[in-house]
């Protein structure tokens, strides 16, 4: 059990979407039911099983555990493994999928599909987690395209097509260069394994392309073409585009999967490749990547304030939040990155449930648009209180798991650069603008919308569906060390050999901190 | 020896023979009433040479006063050749009865044309190659031709034989000035003849001319004009075997003149594969984009196809070579499995190849749109799917060979060419709902092979059949 638990937890859903491919029959209603339930129990199952990786995690190790090797072709592993990075990325993704099926129960069109999609996406999300080969990496990285590319296209809104396309080509533009790198990295290095990448120093040397100087030689250059693919996932201004169209086309449980999971694709892939492969690129590379987190962070808040689309608003939301993760990465102390991993977990359950609460919305009403609704603490006061809360989660308070993120990103970058620091504070302010003002705009006044007079407050299976997002929201905003205990001695690890690697290189870390 | 020299060629001497024996029953025995049987046996002979090739580990021999040559890069194209010829044949066979093309001469040309090929990637000089070429070209002259009542059929032929005759004029003009200069037709004469250092200009001419012969016929850009008009033209099964086994015999081919007669002149062929290689990747990529008939469409596919594989052509070290050997055997199952989807596009029971039919196919026939979309997704080289890997292969190759640019071209070409697959992906799956759909084609022997080949792209990525050792084998008896 324990040699194979990693394959077993990635698996499981991939077999039973094959399971429901072959198996299953049927348009009716009845058919679509048992899809549903089979999807939920293997989700469930997956869950489960992967509590096993955190009852045998050990988080005092900080190397990788529970690791599978099997060789593959073309002199590429087969190989999967955990450390305090990925783990919790793993529990995110196995803890997200089931409520994730569960709210999507009212969908009724080729719902069969739509479960096989859902637990494909889950195997390939839970690979690119584990994955401790390159190829194997990049292999579940771009994979995750394809189910999502039919989610959007297949059960999308009005405009899906246009946004799948966008997705797909965006997405696919990023990677491709990720793949070169990683042909030159095989090529440099001999090897595909992760974990021998980490302690192999990539040549650092300037050189002259096309008539300009290259600081930092090639680890600049492969840095770069990592970036361009992280950048996209992140996504990163100025190319975010793509997701606020995606977030707005997509069914309700497709956003809530892109929020919470995909995005984290980008953060943990600068966490696995770039800081510790490249540290002298990143360092090098490390004001250009905060300044990018900056503006994301105030520009995307300021669009996020004027959107008309309540959806819309909360996927600028989510690009403003990942700009803390950018710069909680590239401030590379403890705090910072502890912060960054945290905000990553805690934004994965607050936006996913901010995009569930919209569903619920949507599915009443069929319209995002802000104008359509008022008053509606009138109707459905158990819906107010709940998106009350994470409104709120969203924008920081004390209590919840996204103050925590935010605080520890911030006093992160600020022992690095406070011109950063205070700008990306300002974040804060305007993140509370917007949330409060959507909330005061879809739930406060008087109940005057003459469609809004019938609308029904959440079912006990719309309320469920919540409670664990609540309870994680709460328990990791009280009790962080959770989180922290875990994830700790891995990242005390990462900035350590980050800063050796930096002063075998010659570069000071103290004195990059001094020259600010 | 003649009997060793016989005795190597056995295998063509078999095919050949057979030819005449089947078109001896044809004429004397009920004509087009024997197709059926005879094209069976024929692909089941092909099937078993090709097996034959598999299972054959001999050493490189020559026969015919080194004029041909068996080694196991021969074998591994001949193998290829023989194992796609016969899956065209078999699944083409209940669409040419279907649309009254069930003429016995079919399979008999299908089979010299094979015979020709088997000829090129074994060919080991001037001679034999051009003799292989032309025989290989005669016959699918004709059978591109074979509907006769049809305009675009005879169109289709003719532009065929016009623009491949010019190239066999262009191909001939070269090898008669290389022979010229380096006062030889064997391969090995010319490589020994040549100085790397101070080559004539004429045998530089009559090596691009060689070269741009031969790309015609893989259809690299700017060689690639009949390809799409050729394509849309021909019966749809002869479309299909025009885009696999004549596509590899001609890359093998192309790989044994510049790996074997101009080794030595690497640097000065390399530029010129790799400027067809980038041009052919992007004019695929954006010329499919507008296309409309599914078969213009994979013809532009597959001039982008050749693109990835002379990158590792360009390469020229074993590893590109082993690269551009995965790719094609890769290309060839991934064509045969479109293919056969496209043999089975049917409406009223008349075949359609406007890409507008795909429309609701995901909701109408899950099955055969599931298989289509992985197949789609190969081609278009997404992970996980084996077609990913083939790209892979030969941007590592390129890397190793230092044409990191190319590398850098192929992958921003891929991404221009996902949009024309991800097109056919969306009307299958989101199109808008229209009237006319397509016809439930029953018939279990081309959904067998596009199911197939689907289930090849999912479960080769466990170890690619292990083809790659096949292929370094093949790879390394050329270039040592």
């Amino acid at each position: 059990m324990d040699y194979f638990l990693l394959s077993i937890v990635t698996f499981i859903p991939a077999i039973s979407a094959l399971i429901l491919l072959l198996v299953a029959r049927g348009n009716d209603h009845a058919a679509a039911l048992v899809a549903k339930r089979f999807a939920l129990f293997a989700t469930g199952v997956t869950f489960f099983v992967s509590l096993f990786i955190v009852a045998q995690f050990d988080p005092e190790n900080t190397s990788f555990q529970m690791v599978e090797e099997t060789d593959w072709i073309m002199g590429f592993k087969y190989k999967l493994g955990v450390d305090g990075i990925s783990i919790l990325f793993v529990m995110l993704t196995t803890f997200m999928m089931p409520l994730v099926i569960w709210a999507s129960w009212g969908v009724e069109a080729r719902v069969k599909e739509y479960m096989i999609s859902f637990l494909l996406l889950e195997t390939l999300m839970l690979g690119v987690f584990m994955a401790l080969d390159l190829v194997l990496f990049y292999l579940f990285f771009e994979a995750g395209l394809i189910p999502m590319f039919l989610i959007i296209g297949i059960w999308g809104g009005a405009n899906r097509v246009y946004a799948s396309f966008k997705f797909f080509l965006y997405t696919l533009l990023g990677s491709v260069l990720m793949l070169i790198a990683m042909v030159v990295m095989y090529a440099e290095s001999g090897t595909t394994d992760i974990q021998s990448l980490m302690s192999h120093q990539f040549s650092y040397n300037n050189f002259g392309l096309f008539g300009f100087q290259i600081l930092g030689g090639t680890q600049t250059l492969l840095f770069l073409a990592f970036f361009a693919s992280f950048a996209v996932k992140m996504p990163m201004w100025p190319v975010h585009t793509w997701l606020p169209d995606a977030h707005v086309q997509a069914p309700t449980a497709g956003s809530v999967v892109l929020a919470a999971i995909l995005l984290k694709m980008g953060g943990y892939g600068f966490l696995r490749f770039s800081l510790p492969m490249f540290p002298v690129g990143s360092y090098i590379m490390t004001d250009f990547v905060l300044w990018l987190s900056v503006i994301a962070i105030v520009y995307t808040s300021l669009v996020a304030l004027v959107q008309s689309d309540i959806k819309k608003l909360i996927a600028y939301s989510s690009v403003a939040h990942m700009g803390y993760v950018t710069i909680g990465i590239f401030a590379a102390n403890q705090q910072g990155i502890d912060g960054a991993i945290f905000q990553m977990l805690s934004h994965g359950f607050i936006s996913g449930a901010l995009f569930l609460c919209v569903g619920i919305i949507y599915d009443r009403m069929h319209t995002r648009e802000i104008d359509a609704y008022g008053g509606l603490v009138n109707r459905m006061p158990a819906y107010a209180l709940i998106f009350m809360f994470f409104t709120m989660a969203n924008v920081g308070l004390p209590g919840t798991s996204g103050f925590v993120g935010e605080f520890l990103t911030l006093v992160g970058i600020f022992k690095v650069n406070t011109w950063i620091a205070l700008l990306a504070t300002s974040g804060v302010v305007f993140s509370a603008a917007y949330a409060l003002w959507l909330y005061r705009r879809v739930m406060m006044g008087d109940l005057i919308k003459e469609a809004l007079r019938t609308i029904q407050d959440m079912s006990l299976r719309e309320k469920a569906v919540f409670a664990p997002l609540i309870g994680m929201t709460l328990l990791l905003g009280v009790y962080p060390v959770l989180v922290l205990d875990l994830i700790g001695p891995s990242v005390q690890t990462l900035v350590e050999n980050y800063n050796s690697a930096l002063s075998i290189a010659g570069i000071n870390g103290d004195a990059m901190i001094a020259s600010h | 020896m003649i009997h060793n020299d016989l005795n190597l060629i056995l295998p063509e001497i078999v095919l050949s023979i057979f030819a005449m024996l089947i078109l001896l029953i044809g004429v004397y025995r009920g004509q087009d009433k024997k197709t059926a049987i005879l094209t069976f046996s024929t692909a089941g002979l092909m099937f078993v040479l090709g097996v034959w090739m598999i299972i054959d580990t001999s050493l490189s021999e020559t026969a015919f006063n080194n004029m041909f040559i068996s080694d196991a890069f021969s074998r591994y194209a001949k193998a290829l050749i023989l194992l796609s010829s016969a899956a065209v044949l078999v699944m083409s066979l209940g669409y040419m009865l279907r649309h009254n093309l069930g003429r016995f001469e079919y399979p008999i040309l299908i089979i010299f044309s094979v015979v020709g090929m088997m000829f090129m990637v074994s060919a080991n000089d001037l001679m034999v190659l051009y003799l292989g070429l032309e025989l290989q070209s005669l016959a699918l002259y004709v059978v591109t031709s074979m509907r006769r009542e049809s305009l675009k059929s005879t169109e289709a032929g003719m532009k065929y034989f016009v623009l491949g005759a010019l190239s066999s004029g262009l191909l001939l003009y070269g090898a008669s000035l290389i022979y010229g200069y380096s006062g030889s037709t064997n391969f090995q004469a010319i490589i020994a003849s040549l100085d790397s250092s101070s080559v004539s200009l004429g045998l530089m001419f009559g090596m691009i001319l060689l070269v741009a012969g031969l790309a015609f016929k893989i259809s690299a850009v700017p060689f690639h004009m009949w390809t799409p008009d050729v394509y849309e033209g021909s019966p749809t099964p002869i479309t299909a075997f025009l885009s696999t086994a004549p596509k590899i015999a001609a890359m093998a081919l192309f790989a044994r003149v510049v790996c074997d007669a101009f080794y030595v002149l690497i640097y000065d062929w390399q530029q010129v594969v790799a400027i067809m290689s980038v041009l052919s990747m992007f004019v695929g990529a954006i010329a499919a984009i507008g296309q409309t008939n599914i078969k213009r469409l994979m013809a532009y596919s597959s001039i982008a196809h050749m693109g990835y594989a002379l990158i590792g052509l360009a390469s020229g070290t074993v590893l590109g070579l082993q690269a551009m050997l995965v790719y094609m055997a890769i290309y060839v199952v991934m064509n045969i499995g479109t293919f056969a989807f496209i043999m089975s596009m049917e409406r009223d029971g008349q075949p359609v190849t406007d890409i507008g039919s795909l429309t609701q196919l995901g909701v109408n026939q899950p099955g055969r749109a599931l298989a289509m979309l992985v197949l789609l997704f190969s081609l278009a080289g997404v992970p996980p799917l084996v077609g990913f890997f083939g790209k892979l292969y030969v941007l590592r190759a390129a890397y190793d060979a230092g044409l990191i640019w190319l590398a850098v071209m192929g992958v921003l070409a891929s991404v221009i060419g996902a949009y024309y697959y991800l097109r056919l992906v969306y009307l299958m799956y989101f199109g808008e709902k229209q009237d006319a759909s397509l016809d439930v084609v029953k018939s279990p022997v081309l959904s067998g092979f596009a199911a197939t080949a689907a289930v090849v792209m999912v479960v080769g990525i466990i170890n690619l059949f292990g083809i790659e050792s096949a292929a370094n084998l093949a790879a390394s008896s050329l270039v040592n």
